[in-house]
């Protein structure tokens, strides 16, 4: 069967072009970086070609640049970072919509290490409450995290204005920005952010490699306490393939940001608008127009997520959902509900989300095949009779 | 991805008896859009006191369309004292098993079911008794025991996976907790064997039990053992540590090992040492 890929937010193909870069690493070129031979010494230097590619596609230099092994790592290296740095300091300001990478990290270091966390509310269309974060921060704030662009509705908040505002009342600010980096174009010399994650696998390099950005002069302390690698500032051996096809996946997103921002946008407001227009009692959740050009998620009324996404699945069509029954836990993702997003909606919405490796055909087979998904699911509904009534 | 039986994908894929029966004289509906499912049924019973038709509609997830879909197939043309003898647990098996995380499903057959049944008996809707416990999914002291009685449960998680109760915001996991200690006492009950499994339930059951009954008494003497395969009912272990040179091995797995597993797990299970 083929397969339609559509969630690239949860993680994209390995670009062929990465892998090709990979490949010699795991052959050819196995010596250890740190080594002091000219075998090894060719790893260190194509290590620092990938930090190099990977600093340019956003704006830093190469040395604010420390590779982990994902975004999670990345976001509790820089939280615990700064809350080393400021060991006075108890309280962490954050969002409610953020990535469980950060979210759940907050409520642990609140329910056992004795920190405040305030989780800033958005409104309807996904917006941050900005005066509730900017009336929260406090003296006492060790460190503000608000993700770039939230990956369940693609709604992009303005960080750079935050960052602009937190430094001025001397709090760190780091931003997770594993969904938006490649999609949106930064410049981070030019902002204020203190510290910033990426996650290769979500932009077509492999799982198990990811970069955390430390702004120079960030005060920072390790998370992962080893060897001198990443100049003390994360040990343990690099994971060198990885790497490199990090380098070459940044080089590639930097040419490829535009056709993401034109063909595969337009690919995403074609399925939207069609699916939309064919299904009835159906909406987009979040605000349509300051999105990540990837991503929709649409909320489809009187039916459940999970079998709209096995009905897709027997078509080779992958996408996801924000519904309760896909992950185990039985209420409704926190993202949508803390939109404001009616349970009615919530537990039948579904997130596609593009990359520059779809085409027509794949968004005109989605077009044709899910409204008839939809029309027998509600057939089975029992509240296919109220809809008919409205 | 859930790992759903070939039965489940079918009985989703392929309902029988989706929609109302036109002439019901029994109907039970349960769930709302809130609690992310819910199920409409609706029985034909004729002067026998038999079901002579049954219809449903589900709002949920792939289990619960299969888990209704299977209800109809099972009470039609049983006699409601028959129907009446339907347990979650029937419903689970006809499917050939269902996740845990989804057993909630059945029991929203069952309770749709009870629910046709006293509908067309005239007994109208059962009261609500005992006291909320779980205020997200609406469920009572009183259900929870029994949930936990009829059914050995002695989690939290197990109690969610059954009737969703503490699955929402989890304020009430503490009184779950209260209401597990009042039944069980502090020490916890050892592990009840299920009635039904599929080979991939088995084979995790078999690891959990190695893992929670057996591994910590074998490590106490300085030895341990690792499960190698599992094909059919025959399980296959290596010996670890102090275990693996003692001459009262072969003793400790057919007495201690394959005894347990039996117990816990499968009574047809042999255990076998292989290197």
């Amino acid at each position: 069967m083929n397969i339609t890929y559509l969630d690239n937010n949860a993680t994209t193909r390995t670009a062929p072009e990465v892998v090709e870069k990979m490949l010699p690493f795991y052959t050819e070129y196995y010596g250890n970086p740190s080594s002091m031979y000219g075998f090894a010494g060719y790893v260190a230097k194509k290590l620092a070609e990938a930090r190099i590619k990977t600093a340019q596609l956003i704006g830093a230099s190469a040395e604010e640049i420390v590779f982990t092994s994902c975004g999670t790592e990345s976001d509790s290296t820089a939280i615990y970072a700064a809350l080393q740095s400021y060991p006075h300091k108890k309280h962490i300001l954050t969002t409610r919509v953020e990535h469980p990478a950060v979210k759940s990290l907050c409520e642990h270091l609140s329910a056992k290490k004795g920190y405040r966390v305030t989780f800033v509310p958005v409104d309807g269309k996904g917006f941050l409450d900005l005066d509730y974060l900017y009336d929260h921060i406090t003296d006492d704030t060790a460190i503000v995290s608000v993700m770039w662009a939230n990956n369940e509705t693609g709604v992009i908040f303005p960080v750079e204005d935050i960052a602009r505002v937190v430094k001025k009342r001397g709090a760190v600010f780091h931003t997770d920005a594993v969904q938006a980096v490649g999609k949106i174009p930064m410049n981070l010399a030019d902002t204020d952010i203190d510290m910033l994650s990426l996650s290769g696998h979500k932009l077509h390099a492999p799982k198990g490699a990811g970069a955390l950005y430390i702004r120079k002069g960030t005060k920072f302390a390790p998370f992962l306490i080893g060897g001198h690698q990443e100049k003390g500032r994360r040990g343990g051996t690099e994971n060198t393939a990885s790497i490199v096809g990090l380098g070459k996946a940044c080089e590639l997103a930097g040419e490829r940001i535009e056709e993401e921002n034109t063909r595969v946008r337009a690919l995403r407001d074609k399925l939207e608008t069609e699916i939309l227009k064919q299904v009835p009692h159906t909406v987009i959740n979040g605000d349509i127009h300051n999105r990540l050009p990837n991503t929709t998620s649409i909320g489809f009324e009187y039916v459940e997520g999970e079998s709209i996404l096995l009905m897709l699945n027997e078509l080779g069509i992958c996408a996801s959902s924000g519904s309760a029954c896909t992950s185990g836990s039985l209420e409704p993702s926190h993202v949508l509900r803390a939109l404001g997003v009616p349970f009615t909606i919530a537990h039948g919405s579904i997130r596609f989300s593009l990359s520059v490796y779809n085409s027509d055909a794949d968004i005109d087979f989605v077009i044709e095949q899910l409204p008839p998904i939809i029309e027998k699911l509600r057939m089975i509904s029992p509240f296919r009779a109220q809809e008919n009534q409205t | 991805m859930w790992d759903y039986t070939d039965k489940v994908k079918e009985h989703f894929l392929n309902p029988r008896n989706v929609g109302v029966i036109e002439d019901a004289n029994g109907v039970g509906e349960v769930g709302s859009i809130a609690c992310g499912d819910a199920l409409k049924l609706t029985l034909k019973v004729d002067d026998n006191n038999r079901i002579t038709d049954a219809g449903f509609q589900t709002f949920g997830c792939a289990s619960a369309i299969a888990s209704s879909s299977a209800l109809t197939e099972m009470v039609k043309g049983l006699t409601l004292d028959e129907a009446s003898e339907i347990t979650n647990d029937d419903i689970a098996e006809f499917l050939g098993g269902l996740p845990r995380e989804k057993i909630h499903c059945s029991v929203m057959g069952r309770e749709a079911l009870e629910k046709a049944i006293r509908d067309y008996r005239g007994e109208g809707e059962k009261e609500i008794d005992g006291e909320i416990v779980c205020e997200c999914f609406g469920v009572t002291d009183k259900e929870i025991e029994t949930i936990v009685k009829e059914n050995g449960l002695t989690r939290v998680e197990d109690v969610t996976n059954y009737i969703k109760a503490g699955g929402g915001c989890g304020k009430c996991h503490e009184g779950i907790e209260g209401i597990l200690r009042a039944h069980w006492g502090e020490e916890p009950p050892p592990m009840k064997k299920p009635a039904y499994m599929t080979n991939l339930q088995k084979i995790k059951l078999i690891e959990e039990t190695l893992e929670r009954e057996i591994q910590p008494s074998l490590k106490q003497d300085g030895g341990n053992i690792e499960l190698v395969d599992v094909d059919g009912d025959r399980v296959m272990v290596k010996l670890l540590g102090t275990c693996s040179s003692c001459s009262l091995s072969q003793v400790t797995l057919k007495d201690y090992v394959e005894k347990k597993l039996r117990e816990l797990v499968s009574g047809d299970l042999t255990v076998e040492e292989v290197s």
